[in-house]
């Protein structure tokens, strides 16, 4: 019973990591329908700028803003510079670009912090909460609820504002949410700006438990799109369900089965459960007319 | 023996009168190529980088005191990236081209074993700086190598563990090359040194949370001690881990994380940690009596202050290679290969930075399990487990 709990624990840790990234991916996506591969290196911008800035002595709390500050601005750069300059292109070729994005940004990580390991002080120290023969530590019940809150707050966003059904126009059908009177350009650039926060903040948040580094996002990335297509990607629910639902199931399988295939057992659950619904658990099954 | 030593001085002396001689003209002393293939950049440039800069360093100040048998010393260094293929290709452009007199490098085992047959074949000798113990096992003619093996690592710990009474031990290896290869070696060695392997546990590259593997651990029956073979991250979470699920069983980590950076990522968890690690990284914190202790000092500090950055014991493999070369060197009075060879092969005694050395023709590394020191960790630093406590 103690055993099941503390996989369960340990599932609900690596997945609300998980759960946080893939977040990132949802907004993007709703804008334009692009999966945007470089959310990874946000994530380890959050992280890095963070570590950095407080080595050189600035507060945690500035330095965690500031490095949220720095994310954005490269989300609207990357959007500015890259997305915005070829935007006659259709998903794919953008897709392709924020890949050239994601190395790129990870060659500049390298250049500019180090090749390193690094830690963060976790939040509300380092001492585990027992519960039932089982532990857990306190950071990872801060991720779970950073994840919560951020769900809330998309959630509202997407669902509730005008401006969110805008983002939603947007991507459903350019030129006519253009015609109506959207400023696409602007809700494509805020949607990457919001997404590169998320990203950030999920970065310094999961960082006193995954360490970080600069080439931390290209797995980060993979985990959590992988948590994005199964909840469905463009539903910020799915997104953290999704999540979760990979962390449970990689520490089920490393726990019960064997550490070695815990990954493909969490990769063949999800390719059956996109066999049997290709739009992901609670994602929008998309409708092309012709 | 008097008699012997001056006949000895005359023929030096005389040697050296010829080569002035035949040098004059040209008014510059004959170079001897050392060739060199290393990872400088790329993947496994942590091993390249600091190399280089460690041959750069000594070849400097041999030549600054004159070189070795009167002739100065030249690098050729190619940045292989850790690449077999581009190695192979170096290798040939050495052994044609540069009409190198011995080659010393090879930062990782994949490149090394690629290099090979070119030296092989060519007859000069191959001083390997990468760790696999594939390289001198098969013992080949010209082949050498300078680093420890993981065999070595796995060996110190389970004497360690042999003198703590813990027999029964879990292994939770990364599944990376490093982890991997380590594990592999624990495996194989643990029956001779009386260590029975009950339980085994692995963990992905990049994962963040091992309480599971731990958890089966803390579960299973009769588990004294836990060995963590990794690289990287990995072991700094897994130390976390251990302590978050309370596991009272000692903790063995590897030789791939005796790094500050280790015990700054793992915190107060890393207290009571043991691992084995070679001299030089805990040059300041040996007694003054120890042999190496003279060695590993001096180059910490040369390195530190001409690079300004931490010493690792990859630029200390160049060092020892370059060392070796030039000890067996000045004993073969020549650069002739096969002397050389022959040379390297007796070297006995070389006090180093990875350890003491003593080559057979059966062992081209020559190292011993006196290479390692067994440490733990005490809070926030290394401290040295008495060898001989008993």
């Amino acid at each position: 019973m103690a055993e099941l709990l503390q996989f369960t624990f340990s599932g609900l840790t690596v997945g609300a990591v998980y759960a946080l990234v893939a977040l990132g991916f949802t907004l993007i996506y709703n804008a334009s329908d692009v999966i945007n591969f470089s959310q990874g290196e946000f994530v380890m911008l959050g992280g890095m700028v963070t570590v950095f800035l407080a080595l050189g002595g600035v507060p945690l709390p500035l330095a965690a803003l500031l490095a949220i500050a720095t994310a954005t601005l490269v989300g609207l750069a990357l959007h500015r510079f890259a997305i915005e300059t070829a935007r006659g292109a259709n998903a794919v070729t953008l897709i392709m670009i924020t890949i050239g994005a994601s190395i790129f940004l990870r060659g500049v990580a390298q250049v500019v912090f180090d090749k390193r390991y690094h830690s963060l002080p976790p939040l509300f120290g380092d001492d585990p909460i027992r519960f039932g023969g089982a532990a857990i530590l306190p950071q990872s019940l801060v991720v779970f609820a950073g994840a919560v809150v951020i769900l809330v707050l998309l959630w509202g966003f997407i669902d509730r504002t005008l401006f969110g059904k805008a983002v939603l126009a947007t991507a459903a059908n350019k030129l006519a949410a253009r015609l109506v009177g959207i400023d696409t350009r602007r809700t494509v650039g805020f949607s990457f700006a919001v997404s590169a926060a998320i990203g950030a903040i999920a970065g310094f948040l999961i960082t006193p438990i995954t360490l970080t580094s600069y080439n931390i996002g290209t797995l980060l990335a993979l985990k959590g799109f992988a948590a994005a297509m199964l909840g469905g990607i463009g539903s910020a629910f799915g997104a953290v369900i999704g999540g979760l639902l990979l962390g449970i199931l990689e520490a089920f399988a490393a726990g019960y089965l064997s550490s070695q295939y815990k990954d493909a057992v969490a990769f063949i659950v999800i390719l059956v459960v996109l066999l049997a619904r290709p739009q992901g658990l609670f994602g929008r099954a998309k409708v092309e007319r012709v | 023996m008097t008699s012997h030593c001056q006949s000895c001085f005359a023929r030096v002396a005389a040697a050296a009168f010829a080569l002035a001689v035949v040098a004059t003209p040209s008014a510059v002393l004959a170079q001897v190529k050392i060739g060199s293939s290393l990872a400088v950049t790329g993947p496994a440039s942590f091993l390249g980088d600091p190399e280089k800069r460690t041959l750069e360093m000594y070849v400097d100040e041999i030549n600054k005191k004159g070189g070795v048998n009167g002739e100065k010393l030249e690098l050729v260094i190619y940045d292989d990236g850790g690449n077999a293929n581009k190695a192979r290709t170096f290798a040939t452009r050495l052994v044609e081209e540069d009409k190198v007199a011995v080659m010393i490098g090879g930062s990782t085992t994949g490149a090394t074993m690629a290099m090979i047959p070119v030296f092989e074949e060519a007859g000069i000798p191959f001083i390997s700086l990468a760790g696999g113990i594939s390289i001198v096992e098969p013992v080949k003619k010209w082949v050498f190598k300078t680093p420890h093996t993981d065999r070595m690592a796995c060996e110190k710990i389970f004497t360690d563990l042999k003198r703590r009474n813990l027999t029964n031990i879990a292994i939770i290896s990364g599944t990376g090359a490093f982890g991997k290869s380590m594990r592999d070696q624990c495996v194989k060695v643990a029956p001779a040194s009386g260590i029975t392997i009950v339980h085994e546990e692995t963990y992905g590259r990049g994962d963040s949370d091992m309480t599971p593997q731990l958890t089966n651990i803390k579960n299973k029956k009769g588990v004294q001690a836990v060995v963590n073979t990794g690289f990287g991250q990995g072991p700094a979470i897994v130390t976390r881990n251990y302590r978050q699920l309370a596991i009272e069983q000692p903790l063995y980590q590897s030789h791939g994380v005796a790094s500050k950076q280790f015990i700054k990522l793992a915190g107060d968890a890393a207290n009571g940690v043991r691992l084995p690690a070679a001299a030089l990284l805990v040059a300041d914190k040996l007694p003054d009596g120890d042999p190496q202790k003279p060695v590993v000092t001096a180059y910490t500090k040369k390195y530190q202050d001409k690079t300004g950055q931490p010493v690792s014991t990859f630029g200390g493999h160049a060092y020892d290679g370059l060392m070796i070369f030039v000890e067996a060197a000045e004993r073969a009075k020549s650069f002739d290969p096969a002397k050389v060879r022959d040379e390297i092969e007796k070297t006995k005694n070389f006090v180093g930075t990875g350890g003491i050395v003593n080559k057979s023709p059966k062992d081209h590394l020559g190292l011993d399990q006196s290479a390692f020191r067994m440490l733990e960790i005490k809070d926030g630093d290394w401290t040295l487990v008495p060898e001989s406590d008993s």
